[in-house]
Parts: C-alpha cells; structure tokens; sequence
C-alpha cells in the first residue's frame, strides 16, 4: 500500500532520516517506534508531504507521490493526525469535522451558497463525530474541549478525509490512562477499513494493537517484524526497549 | 437586526436631513466615509478572514482611482467602461502582487506587499503624461447612468447602493464554502494543508476579490474628488486602511464600515479648529490617543465590542 525505498532527510548536517525502507501493507496497522528525536515525525512529514525528501522514494498505491503536494496526497487517500494538536481551535466541533469532509466532497470554489445549509457535510460529520467519541460535544468550540477529546477531534479530522491511510502521529501523546485506552479502542476499530501507521511511546498500545513493527533508531530502521519478533530482538532491546521488556 | 435597520434608515435619510438644514458640505463628507468604508471592508477579507497582513492595499485602491483618472483623460468617463476596467486592473495587480507575495509569510508578507505598493506609487509618480508628482483633476465625475453624478444628492445614494451590494457580496461569501476554507486557514494553514486543501490557490483568490473592491472604491474616491494624485497609493493611505480596520474590528464583518467611519470622524472632528482651537494642526495626537485606548480597552475593535457573541 505504502512503500518507502532508501527516503532520507538532512537538516543541515544532521541526517534525520537514513535510507529508510518501509512496506505498509493494506489493511494492517503498523506501529513505528523508537527513542525521542530517532526522526518518527520527520518520516511521517515526508509521507504526507509537508517535508520533501532530498533522496528516494514514495509510493502509494503503486503510485510515486514523492514530489506530489500535500493536498494531492490527501485527495488519493493519505491522511494524517499531528504530534501537536492541530486543529481549528475557534470552530464549534462540528464545524471542524464538516470543513475537512468540504474539502473530500465537491468545489470549494463556492461563494454564494451558505456552507450552513449543506445538510450532507453536517451529517457525516456528526456520523465522524460519534466515531471519534465527541458526539456530546459537536456544539463546543474546539479550544475548549479537554486535551484527549482534542486529540481525539483530531483523529476525526484525519479520517473525515476518508483515508485509505491515515498516519497517527502519537495520537495518545500526553493523554490519561483512560483517555489513552479510548483511543487505542478507536484504532482499533480502524483495522481493517483503514490502513494505519502508528506512531507512537505508549508500548502497551503499540503491542496490543499493531501488527507489525518498525524500530527507528537514529533515522535509520534496525528491525521490522511481528510484534513478537521485535520483542526479541536484540538490537532492539539494547537500543530502546530494553528497560521496559526486561522488567 | 434591529440596530442594523435603524442605521439603514438613518444612512439613508441623511442627506435628506442635511439638504433640508442646508449643510450640502456633510453629504458629500459623509460619501466619501461610504468610499472608504468599502476599501476597508476589502482589506477586512484579506486581514481579519483570511489573516493575511496586507500593507499594501493602497496599491489596489490607488490603481483604481488612476485607472478613472487616466481614462477620464483620455475622454472616457462611461461608468460602465472605467468602473470594470478600475476592478480589472486592480484585480490584475492583485493577482500580480499575490501570486509572488503569498510564497511568503509573516513579517515578510507585510514587508513585501509593503514594497510593491511603493513601487506601484512610484511607477505613477514617474508617469508625467498623468500629472506624475502633481496628480490629475478629472474634467468631470464619470457618466453613464442617466443621472447626473456631479449632483452629491445622486452620488450619494449611487455610492450608498455599491457600499451596500458590496457588502451583501461580501456577507454571502463569508457563510460560502470558500468563506469557511479562508477563514479555516487563517486559524491553522498546517491544518487546512493536512485535510487536502490547496491553501495557496485560497488566499490568492481572496487576496484578489480584495483587490477588485478596494478598484471599486478606488475608482469611487477619484469621482468623489475629481482628483487622483499619487498620495493614494502612498504607504500611509495603506496605514490609513489599516487602522481602520483594527479600529472597527479585524476579522468583524462590520469592523471595516465601523472603523471608517470613526476615524474619518475622529480626523474631521480634531482637524477642524471649533474643537482645539490652534492645535487642530496636530489632530494626530488625539486620534492617536483614541487608536491606542481602543487598541489597549477593546482588542476586538469597536464592532467587536457592540457584538453579543464572541466570534
């Protein structure tokens, strides 16, 4: 679905991602792991294109989307949440949901219709906004929401775009136990409709939910595999999860 | 809704009003308010909606009143030939201007619409056949309605109905589709990027309807004063455009007609002497004083503060 051939990314002299191979197959969740500042999010920007890569390759579907624009990429299916919460903070809910499903469905050049009286995108937004677990706050403006309904409105900005991939970027990032497993929940309710790679700290989620596994260290890929493989791993173990497995 | 029709009617009675008390000066002062309550409200699309500090408005709004200008010369003066063509030229120039500054962001998307606006000031300055330094009158206010707009009576109510269809356009286009994407990306362009929209097309676009009516009003104000000169491409009639805006209100739809008109008023109120005697030379300092309290007290403007809900 997704395969990324020797991609690499410098910022001045640092290598932040070294020839990185990667195959996301259809259907699967993917988790990527590894230690603070290993390049997880510069990987995910490439994918999504808000980084261009100085070398290799992207493709989606069989198709080379490296130099592809970032909308482009979303309009063929590949969306993305964001480390950092990023989504339309002085829009109710509803209204945040309904502009990313705007933008899947017909012209934005439209300037005379009020948006206010398209009933369709209203409804599969607030279709979205049940999915996500935000039903009871579709009214509420997005910067009042708590920190884990932001995070999960913004999961619910990345699939109203109706991804055949979406990458989660440590959609748990910051959130409470309970909140943390709402969201592994939701994930999980993706597989198989959606394809995902997953970024993410929080290994009991990334063990409980993905199905393969790829460990970055230092930009570059030391092991990829099952869950159970990575688990042990050597490599793996000296380089991050160490401390964790062994206890 | 209430208040609105109230100062429907009472914008519209004015000049009722003042012919009856015979203060003909107040109409004419009170159209160029209208004239420059819509070159605000097309700075308000591009600066408050779709969070694009342009300090170059003057360009737009300058090329419109020189378009009139020039083709008054040139013995054209049709409204329906030198209207469209100050809307077009000033459209062109915004999609000149836009396409090459909306690559950059922040400071330096104010710097560089900044120094094109300068440009534009100096490409009119330099042009002798149209006055250059001195500016050009127009023999007369254009024509082509059936009605003679050299009446202030007739042009009142002529620049009173563009204000308001301006203004309607501007509303309808605000609850569009394209009004929620502009404003969508103002609040968070990483966003608006990362759920498929193309951001650069959206802001050229609305950075060039904002254009096109700042032509319009430009092409009102050389009417009004029969006179186009190169000071209304100056920067400070960019500043001028801008502070009424963050005084009406950035990002309120009344914000641009609101701040227009107060500080039209404030200027007219502290420049005559009745007021401050010798130092209306420096009504400046007042109205400064008053730009700084409104700025300091109410952050979102006077049509921020009247509105019940915060937006």
């Amino acid at each position: 679905m997704l395969s990324l051939r020797n991609l690499s990314k410098r910022f001045g002299g640092v290598v932040a991602v070294d020839r990185v191979n990667l195959d996301v197959a259809p259907g699967e969740v993917h988790a990527m792991i590894g230690p603070n500042g290993a390049g997880k999010t510069t990987l995910v920007s490439q994918i999504s294109g808000s980084v261009s890569s100085d070398e290799g390759q992207i493709s989606f579907q069989g198709r080379d989307i490296t130099k592809a624009k970032p909308y482009e990429r979303v309009r063929l299916g590949l969306a993305r949440s964001h480390q950092i919460t990023s989504i339309f903070r002085r829009f109710s809910v509803l209204d945040n949901l309904a502009l990313a499903v705007q933008a899947r469905r017909g012209s934005s050049f439209s300037f005379w219709r009020p948006v206010a009286a398209e009933r369709a995108l209203f409804d599969e937004a607030r279709g979205l906004a049940a999915r996500v677990g935000l039903a009871e706050k579709v009214e509420a403006l997005a910067s009042t929401l708590a920190h884990g309904e932001q995070r999960a409105l913004e999961v619910g900005l990345a699939l109203a775009t109706q991804p055949r991939l979406v990458l989660l970027d440590e959609p748990m990032a910051g959130m409470g136990p309970e909140e943390s497993q709402r969201m592994i929940a939701l994930i999980g309710r993706l597989r198989g409709g959606v394809t995902v790679l997953l970024v993410e700290h929080d290994m009991d989620a990334v063990f409980r939910l993905a199905d393969r596994i790829t460990v970055l260290v230092n930009g570059r890929v030391i092991a990829s595999g099952r869950p159970a493989e990575i688990r042990a791993d050597k490599d793996v173990r000296r380089a991050y999860l160490g401390d964790e497995l062994a206890a | 809704m209430k208040k609105l029709v109230a100062i429907a009617v009472l914008v519209c009675l004015f000049p009722l009003a003042m012919q009856a008390i015979d203060q003909g000066f107040y109409i004419s002062f009170a159209t160029r308010i209208l004239i420059y309550a819509m070159a605000a409200a097309s700075l308000n699309l591009v600066l408050g909606y779709g969070g694009m500090v342009s300090f170059g408005h003057a360009a737009f709004f300058g090329a419109g009143a020189y378009i009139v200008g020039i083709l008054a010369v040139e013995g054209i003066t049709s409204v329906w030939l030198v209207w469209p063509a100050a809307i077009a030229v000033a459209a062109l120039a915004a999609l000149v201007i836009g396409a090459i500054s909306l690559r950059t962001r922040g400071v330096y998307f104010i710097m560089i619409t900044l120094a094109f606006a300068q440009m534009m000031y100096y490409i009119f300055v330099s042009m002798k056949a149209y006055g250059g330094d001195d500016g050009l009158s127009l023999p007369s206010r254009s024509t082509g309605l059936g009605v003679s707009l050299s009446n202030d009576f007739t042009w009142y109510y002529l620049v009173l109905v563009l204000l308001g269809i301006i203004l309607f356009l501007l509303h309808r286009l605000l609850g569009s589709r394209f009004g929620r994407v502009i404003e969508a990306i103002r609040e968070n362009e990483t966003r608006a990027t990362a759920i498929g929209y193309p951001v650069y097309r959206y802001k050229l676009l609305c950075f060039v309807i904002s254009g096109a009516i700042a032509g319009l009003a430009g092409a009102l104000i050389a009417n009004q004063t029969s006179y186009v000169g190169p000071a209304l491409l100056h920067w400070v009639q960019s500043g001028t455009l801008m502070v009424m805006v963050i005084l009406g209100g950035v990002g309120r739809f009344w914000g641009g007609p609101v701040g227009a008109a107060v500080l039209l008023l404030l200027e007219e109120l502290f420049s005559g002497s009745p007021l401050l005697g010798p130092f209306a030379l420096h009504w400046q300092l007042p109205v400064g004083a008053i730009l700084l309290a409104v700025v300091l007290f109410a952050p979102r403007g006077i049509a921020g503060a009247f509105a019940k809900k915060p937006q």
